[in-house]
């Protein structure tokens, strides 16, 4: 049927067509040059090279040099071979932070997935203000971490702790103020408990965002299928939210084992050297301490571990098998 | 197997009522297709019956038992998704053999069932391929095979080919009503295309608006369209709908124009308002029959469609018949009184006896 209203038939009232054709336009040699393939490449991966190659493989290079050498600052140094790394070797403060850097990373990383998946399942259901909290939940991320390291140091200190004031003038359940800063466990679990705090933003805002690519029909699915809410999770869920979970997982280990400034900020290694991470036992041997060479060789020394862990998700957690194949949707 | 009765069925979001009470009756066995545009509430009763939303008023009960409280898992039934809902981390055979393993079958009870479906449905050789490696018409197969392991009382299908090419729509409809003559289980199917609805049911529910605007075999709905919706919506091309007057015993278009013979068992008064109705392929071409002026021509191969102006009236015709006329021309056509159909100016309900 046709669509026309009753009154003329369409096209019947329309101005004249002009002759207007558009015209061919002779390129300019700078048109040429920028449809040119070969000159596009060059001239774009030129900056991004230009800088990775100063930014990024010149100071690791750097850094792998200056671990072989005995350089001080104000003073360069001679190539002395695995020296730097021998003497490493019979250091109890080295092996603490090795320790310590495996312990905060380990800890740390399952606590940020626990609660950050935790976090996650209950954004995805229908909570209301559900954008409201989205925003919340990301602040602890987006403060600068020093800012934040800061922030705790005062809720950890030994006098004016909030925590201390509350469990013992609020709630009265200890009679003593709790020394976090200053022994080491205390210590140790403290530094944990802020990255933590730091972290699951991150691991929560990830994962929902895997979450959001399941299907609700696939819950349904399983529901008329007859599996229980917790079936649901562990056969629809957790699958298919593995190959996120291994990209979020690696990044934050790789930023874990690395961390360095809320555990400067906080207690710069101490007390008794307790705290240190091998990137604030690094810097504090190469910088304050003036042994560049020896600074370096710790922070070379972080390099296998994270190899390890990146093979780790590349190998255990990445493509499935599932996910292969071309799609045809 | 089973019965499925609907009683007063009603939904509400809120304040906003999706479904005004609905009744429906499914005899045991029966394929029975719910149809209507986008909104009209028929995904959202089937929903209901599945137990994936509740139900704000009324009832449903599947084989004499009230489900209305009853958990989807419990209600004996399967469901095809529009987008499948394959577990797209499982391989065929584990998506097929998922409810099984919840309920902890047999391994053999499983590796029988399975191997019986993927039979039904062509399935053998794809058993161990995940849903992303199959092409739609396998995933739908699949979705498909995953219902019928279960032994349902009752199949639910959500308008499962509208993700499918035209000739594989055509193809899978074959298919789903082959699988229901083999398998006698109760059916029922929601689709917005009527020609699938036509094609495949025993018995066709349209809704509009959340209203059941009429039920019947489909030959019944075509032939004795309740109202004006139906008579619109069932049929294509659609049916010719005029709005005018009952005038001297014929009926006289709004905008002028040649009167139109009204059907021998309309029941109308001289002067009501009136929609006159009749379908493209009841006008042939006569004489000495209304004159009408092409505006368009659509030649499909079997017949041709003619699309014109008679007096204030838009009105299409299908023709057996090749048509030699051109646009601009005009021919002369006249539809059969006897298959006329005259609904009230008003409600828009059937003027037409019986």
């Amino acid at each position: 049927m046709s669509a026309s209203s009753p009154s003329a038939p369409r096209g019947q009232d329309l101005p004249p067509a002009t002759n207007w054709r558009r015209p061919q336009i002779n390129q300019g040699w700078l048109a040429r040059l920028l449809d040119s393939k070969t000159f596009l490449i060059i001239a774009c991966l030129t900056p991004a090279l230009g800088l990775l190659m100063v930014f990024l493989t010149y100071p690791l290079g750097l850094g792998i040099w200056l671990a072989f050498t005995d350089t001080h600052i104000g003073r360069g140094g001679v190539f002395v071979g695995f020296e730097n790394f021998e003497s490493l070797w019979y250091d109890w403060v080295f092996w603490g932070a090795v320790f310590y850097t495996v312990f905060y990373t380990t800890v740390a990383t399952v606590l940020k997935f626990g609660l950050g998946l935790w976090l996650a399942l209950l954004l995805n259901e229908n909570v209301p203000f559900k954008s409201l909290l989205r925003a919340i939940i990301l602040l602890p991320w987006i403060v600068p971490t020093v800012l934040s390291a800061i922030a705790f140091w005062w809720m950890f200190d030994a006098q004016f702790s909030i925590i201390s004031y509350i469990l013992v003038d609020v709630l009265g359940w200890r009679d003593t103020y709790i020394d976090f800063l200053g022994t080491p466990w205390h210590a140790r679990w403290s530094l944990v408990f802020a990255n933590v705090w730091r972290g699951i933003p991150f691991v929560a805002i990830s994962l929902l965002a895997g979450l959001q690519t399941i299907s609700p029909s696939l819950y349904e699915a399983a529901l008329l299928d007859g599996a229980s809410s917790w079936q649901r999770f562990t056969r629809i869920t957790a699958p298919l939210l593995m190959p996120i979970l291994a990209v979020v997982l690696t990044f934050s280990v790789l930023f874990t084992f690395t961390d360095f400034q809320l555990v400067y900020a906080i207690t710069r290694g101490g007390p008794i050297n307790s705290t240190h991470l091998m990137a604030t036992l690094a810097f504090q041997r190469g910088i304050p301490g003036g042994q560049l060479g020896e600074g370096a060789a710790i922070a070379v020394s972080m390099i296998p571990f994270l190899i390890l862990a990146t093979l780790f998700s590349y190998f255990a957690l990445a493509r499935r098998k599932w996910q292969q194949g071309e799609a045809n949707d | 197997m089973a019965t499925v009765d609907i009683r007063d069925v009603r939904k509400n979001f809120g304040s906003t009522a999706i479904l005004h009470g609905v009744n429906v009756d499914i005899a045991d066995g029966e394929f029975v297709v719910l149809v209507g545009p986008s909104g009209c509430g028929k995904s959202t009763l089937l929903r209901m019956i599945a137990g994936l939303e509740n139900i704000s008023g009324g009832e449903v009960s599947i084989g004499g038992r009230v489900v209305n409280d009853v958990p989807p898992k419990d209600r004996d039934i399967a469901m095809v998704f529009q987008n499948y809902a394959l577990y797209p981390h499982m391989t065929v055979r584990d998506n097929m053999a998922f409810s099984m393993k919840l309920a902890k079958a047999p391994a053999e009870v499983m590796e029988n069932e399975v191997k019986r479906a993927a039979r039904i449905l062509g399935l053998e050789a794809l058993l161990d391929r995940y849903p992303r490696q199959l092409s739609g018409g396998q995933r739908q197969r699949v979705a498909m095979g995953r219902a019928i392991v279960r032994h349902p009382q009752v199949f639910l299908f959500d308008e499962p080919l509208s993700n499918l090419d035209a000739k594989l729509r055509v193809q899978m409809r074959a298919e789903i009503k082959d699988l229901h003559q083999r398998l006698k289980t109760t059916t029922i199917y929601v689709t917005h295309d009527q020609i699938e609805a036509m094609t495949m049911a025993d018995k066709i529910v349209v809704m509009h608006g959340g209203h059941v605007e009429q039920i019947g075999a489909p030959l019944e709905l075509y032939d004795r369209p309740a109202n004006v919706f139906v008579a619109g919506f069932i049929g294509s091309p659609a049916m010719n709908l005029l709005p005018g007057v009952v005038q001297g015993g014929a009926f006289q278009p709004d905008g002028g124009g040649p009167a139109w013979p009204l059907p021998p068992d309309a029941r109308a008064s001289e002067g009501q308002r009136a929609t006159y109705g009749f379908r493209p392929e009841h006008l042939s071409l006569l004489g000495e029959g209304i004159p009408v002026a092409v505006t368009l021509i659509e030649p499909t191969g079997s017949e041709t469609q003619v699309s014109g102006r008679a007096g204030g009236a838009s009105v299409t015709g299908a023709f057996r018949e090749r048509i030699t006329a051109r646009v601009g021309e005009t021919i002369h056509v006249m539809p059969d009184p006897a298959l006329a159909h005259l609904f009230h100016g008003e409600t828009g309900q059937r003027l037409n006896a019986a």
